[in-house]
């Protein structure tokens, strides 16, 4: 964990509510997919959580929805402004377990973090298949960008306006594959869970105060004990699950 | 540049004196915001503190209240985390062994009840550990129904408390007061004739956010605890009128986050003063307070800290 200054180097509206950001500085405290970052916003007593979605040298990518006053205020955000950033937080995804042909299942925000988890497991010689569930075609992003990756694509929405019409599970049916990583809002992860007999992990959204394991805001039960989401977290294995 | 400034402050004394015990300087992080002081010294040397209170401790393990926990304010947060913890048992086996590899200093054991045998025995157990410097009695958790609270909004109760756990315990007592009452003032008189050795306020202000989406409460405990700078000017209201009314020491806290804060809650009469919220959003905030007392303290002719204790006007 580190807290640094990192300056926006590019803002990019790239689906309906969607922004990515790109910083630069010292993201070296960045370790694994599926960690994130706490940003410090002028005028916002808390910071705000956002996954990783890719780093590469010192430059940071995130992706996020514009949904409340935080996120509506970076979606904002001038080229060269600085923002604190605490980096290096979570667990994140366990790569090891991945077999030949592992499945990612990104919902909505919780598409960002598979791609570096994606590229991650390509550069370690496996197939991974992925899928990105939206509800409509106008929310679609980065799926050319898991394409250029080397990854197999498969899209569903929830209109059927893009690729698949209904959700992941949908998606999944007759799908063969060594292992699942998955991160999307709570009904996704549950549907997922029960869709499927294969192990593997799966990652997790709690209202956060601090994000790094002091005020135990986000704790939750797992059968191995309580876990904080945002320490021992975000990401759990299947089998800890406790609905 | 720094290094000017730390030549220039060799003469100046942060250090006070809590309850027989020498701090380095004021500066203690406030229960539940620290842990047990691991997750901040992943990131610095967490022995610069004067002490640190550490997460409030019952007899049994506790998981707590659902989530959410947390709501945002305006210059603060709602916590509603209830009293989450490994127990006594395993804070004495499992968390107390891991805070005295990365803290040397004596610590301030926070402890939380539901009965008064609770208290009783919890204190009782924490006042054998060699590196406990003080107990501070939490009479005054907001998120907990029929928790300490239950003890701190009655003179009555609260003395009684005070009573009970003084007589199994030896070292310095102090009774940590929530500002959810009419009158602050007779409680801490009550506590202080209990046998109190000091008092800490405040706890956190009983609070309330409403998602205008879902209108449902966004804390699903509905309540709780609401802390950071938005609380400050009560607080140190809190601490005058306390500290004006008892002998006893008195620690200050609620919304300090830098270090003109920390000299305000001396000037109104704290010996020593607790940083909360502040750790949440800046891991690094106590550190950074410390550092910047001698700046502050030669700004304003401050040559000996612990001179100014109660030095309002």
């Amino acid at each position: 964990m580190k807290d640094v200054l990192l300056r926006l180097e590019k803002i990019e509206q790239i689906a309906k509510n969607t922004y990515l950001w790109v910083l630069s500085g010292d993201v070296s405290h960045i370790t694994a997919p599926g960690q994130f970052v706490n940003i410090k916003l002028d005028g916002f007593y808390l910071r705000r959580p956002i996954s990783v979605c890719d780093v590469e040298g010192d430059r940071l990518t995130i992706i996020f929805k514009a949904v409340g006053r935080g996120t509506e205020k970076m979606a904002k955000a001038q080229i060269g402004e600085e923002f604190l950033v605490l980096t290096g937080l979570g667990n994140g995804y366990d790569l090891t377990k991945s077999g030949d042909c592992p499945l990612l299942i990104g919902g909505g925000a919780g598409v960002p973090p598979m791609y570096l988890l994606c590229r991650e497991l390509i550069r370690e010689g496996m197939q991974p298949t992925v899928i990105l569930g939206f509800n409509t075609a106008d929310e679609v992003f980065y799926n050319k960008e898991f394409e250029a990756l080397g990854a197999r694509v498969i899209i569903a929405t929830a209109d059927g306006s893009m690729g698949i019409k209904g959700f992941v599970t949908n998606a999944m049916d007759g799908l063969d594959y060594s292992y699942f990583y998955t991160c999307g809002p709570e009904p996704m992860l549950k549907a997922v869970y029960n869709a499927t007999a294969t192990s593997g992990q799966m990652s997790f959204e709690e209202r956060m105060g601090c994000g790094f394991g002091a005020c135990m805001g986000c704790s939750c039960k797992t059968l191995t004990g309580y876990k904080r989401i945002c320490k021992e977290g975000p990401v759990m294995a299947k089998e800890e699950i406790l609905w | 540049m720094s290094g000017e400034c730390r030549a220039q402050s060799t003469e100046l004394d942060t250090r006070v004196n809590l309850l027989g015990i020498e701090l380095d300087n004021p500066v203690i992080p406030a229960s539940g915001t620290f842990g047990f002081g691991y997750e901040f010294a992943e990131i610095y040397d967490i022995n610069i503190l004067g002490s640190f209170s550490f997460k409030g401790t019952t007899a049994e393990p506790r998981f707590g209240n659902p989530t959410p926990r947390i709501a945002e304010c305006e210059m603060g947060l709602i916590n509603a985390v209830g009293l989450q913890n490994p127990g006594v048992d395993r804070v004495i086996s499992e968390e107390l062994p891991k805070l005295k590899k990365c803290f040397n200093k004596p610590v301030m054991a926070n402890v939380s009840g539901f009965s008064i045998e609770e208290y009783v025995h919890t204190c009782a157990l924490l006042d054998k550990e060699e590196q406990v410097g003080w107990i501070e009695v939490n009479i005054s958790c907001p998120n907990v129904h029929g928790g300490g609270m239950a003890f701190g909004t009655s003179p009555e109760g609260a003395a009684e408390v005070v009573k009970a756990v003084k007589a199994v315990t030896t070292k310095p007592i102090i009774v940590k007061l929530s500002p959810n009452v009419t009158d602050i003032v007779a409680i801490a008189k009550a506590v202080e004739a209990a046998g109190a050795d000091g008092i800490s306020l405040i706890n956190t202000l009983l609070g309330m956010r409403i998602n205008l989406r879902t209108k449902k409460p966004v804390i699903a405990n509905k309540m709780g605890g609401f802390s950071g700078p938005a609380i400050f000017p009560v607080a140190v209201r809190m601490v005058y009128q306390v500290a004006h009314a008892v002998k006893i020491p008195v620690i200050g806290m609620g919304g300090v986050s830098s270090a003109e804060d920390v000299i305000e809650m001396m000037l109104a009469g704290a010996t020593a003063v607790q940083v909360g919220a502040a750790n949440l959003v800046d891991p690094l905030a106590c550190k950074k307070i410390i550092e910047d007392l001698p700046r502050v303290m030669e700004k304003y002719n401050i040559e000996k800290l612990s001179d100014i204790i109660g030095g309002v006007q």
